[in-house]
């Protein structure tokens, strides 16, 4: 039975689509069918994110609406053949995502993988609503600021009285907390919050750390999942963090300012 | 207790008046005041007469008067507390009942109630001044963006409160782990209710209507562990 992991966050801006997509391709990696969702209805990004927007033919409103079938808007990722990524429509918005429709689509893919990764739009409104109500398990994207980390907290709220297991009253929605754009030199200025502050406000556990880095501005303009980048910070930390979140102990990194060696900054590398 | 006792133990909040008081117009407006911010809970409201220290009562007339008096602003007087031997006999036959002394600090301000037990069946009780249910406990942590209300009741919370949840009570608020959010206590008026928090970062505090914002709140307390109450209408923060 396939797993339904949320990737929401309330703020935008603060690296959901970017985690869900790296998310995704790094459970992939570790030989896991994973089918990663766009619930980010007319403002559609993953498939850009993920490489594959020429390919689009059908999307999850389509099937929801019945238009199509899943086999038919289902886009098997070129580069691993686990991953699955599953676009929304870009013409429609929010409301077109009725629940019941999601609900028939959620279980017709959980038969087919192991994980099912939403990718939420922000906000608390209904797309947001929706994209968590069926979660088994919420990855919450903060990024180290204070208006984040509240808007987190909401978020984390909703899931506790809103989702369908808070309204079942089965085991509450398992949730962790993935802090990303972390820049290490500006949390010692003060500029940030540190991993610190940020756990003791959410008080729930710390899936990994991802540094604020190139990569992943460079592999989501050319559409690669940034864990697809093994080379990369970024990249190393989502696999990190999905090997955590698979049960696996991993020492946390990047917590501390890199150190650029006299060489490094004579050849000008980063 | 087994079904079909007929005598049964019960808890009530009783509003104490000093005595000194009964004739001071400061009486007038403190009541006028309290009144205004929640004329339900001093509807018919029981009232206990403090006579630590007052000269007088030995006669029956007198608490006759003072019963009046209370009436006149729709309070019934049901008893007194601390009298001498000579002014129990008066108020025993003017038909009022002794109350033990109260365990909490004497008459601070001039009308506040207190938790006393009433031997006596009281007719009509105010809806306030009805037995307290037990406390509200709250073990996970209050999210942003929560309302927690205890009805009637004091709260107890053992998790963190988060910037942007609001934890209401009527009764007192206790919270056992930071308070970051806004605690208002005596939300229907009880100015008694008091807060209790282990660690104090709180962006609001109220109690019985009388509030503060953190840009209001000395610095010097973020972070410790401190009680809030209402002192002659001002609202103090006090170290634990």
């Amino acid at each position: 039975m396939a797993k339904v992991v949320v990737i929401t966050s309330g703020k935008g801006g603060v690296g959901k689509t970017t985690t869900a997509a790296a998310f995704a391709a790094a459970l992939a990696l570790r030989g896991h069918r994973t089918v990663v969702i766009d619930f980010d209805v007319g403002l559609r990004n993953l498939d850009l994110i993920m490489g594959c927007e020429r390919r689009v033919v059908f999307d999850f409103i389509n099937v929801i609406n019945g238009d199509a079938n899943l086999n038919q808007a289902l886009i098997r990722d070129k580069r691993n053949d686990n991953l699955f990524i599953f676009p929304t429509s870009q013409t429609r918005d929010k409301n077109a995502l009725k629940r019941e429709g999601v609900e028939r689509v959620l279980s017709e893919l959980r038969d087919q993988f192991d994980y099912i990764v939403c990718d939420s739009p922000a906000g608390i409104e209904h797309g947001a609503i929706t994209a968590l109500y069926f979660a088994d398990s919420a990855v919450i994207v903060t990024n180290p600021e204070v208006s984040s980390v509240r808007d987190s907290d909401r978020i984390i709220g909703i899931l506790a009285s809103r989702s369908r297991r808070a309204e079942r009253n089965e085991a509450p929605v398992e949730v962790n907390l993935l802090l990303t754009r972390y820049d290490p030199a500006r949390v010692a200025k003060g500029e940030m919050l540190t991993v610190e502050d940020v756990k003791e406000i959410l008080s729930i556990p710390l899936l990994g750390i991802i540094p604020e880095s190139e990569a992943v501005l460079r592999a989501s303009n050319t559409g690669t999942p940034v864990s697809f980048d093994a080379e990369s910070a970024a990249g190393r930390a989502y696999l990190d963090a999905v090997a955590r979140f698979l049960g696996e102990q991993r020492e946390m990194r990047f917590t501390t300012p890199e150190r650029r060696s006299f060489l490094r900054v004579l050849f000008g590398r980063a | 207790m087994a079904a079909g006792n007929l005598v049964q133990g019960a808890l009530f909040t009783v509003m104490v008046v000093r005595a000194g008081m009964l004739r001071d117009p400061a009486l007038a407006a403190a009541l006028a005041r309290q009144v205004e911010l929640s004329p339900r809970f001093f509807q018919n409201a029981p009232v206990v007469l403090d006579l630590k220290g007052a000269a007088g009562f030995a006669e029956m007339a007198e608490f006759d008067a003072a019963r009046q008096e209370l009436r006149a602003r729709t309070l019934t007087l049901i008893g007194v507390q601390n009298a001498e031997p000579a002014q129990l006999a008066a108020a025993v036959a003017a038909g009022l009942a002794s109350f033990a002394p109260s365990v909490t600090q004497p008459g601070r301000r001039a009308a506040r109630p207190e938790p006393a037990a009433a031997e006596e069946p009281v007719v009509e009780p105010a809806p306030a001044a009805a037995a307290r249910a037990a406390a509200m406990l709250v073990a996970e942590p209050v999210r942003s963006g929560v309302q927690i209300y205890a009805r009637g009741t004091d709260l107890v919370v053992t998790a963190p409160v988060s910037p942007g949840a609001e934890i209401v009570a009527d009764g007192n608020i206790h919270v056992y782990a930071p308070l970051r959010g806004r605690a208002m206590a005596g939300a229907s008026g009880d100015g008694a209710a008091r807060i209790f928090c282990s660690r104090f970062e709180a962006e609001l505090v109220s109690i019985a209507g009388r509030y503060l914002v953190s840009e209001q709140l000395s610095p010097e307390l973020r972070g410790l562990a401190v009680q809030i109450a209402l002192d002659d209408d001002l609202l103090t923060i006090t170290r634990i």
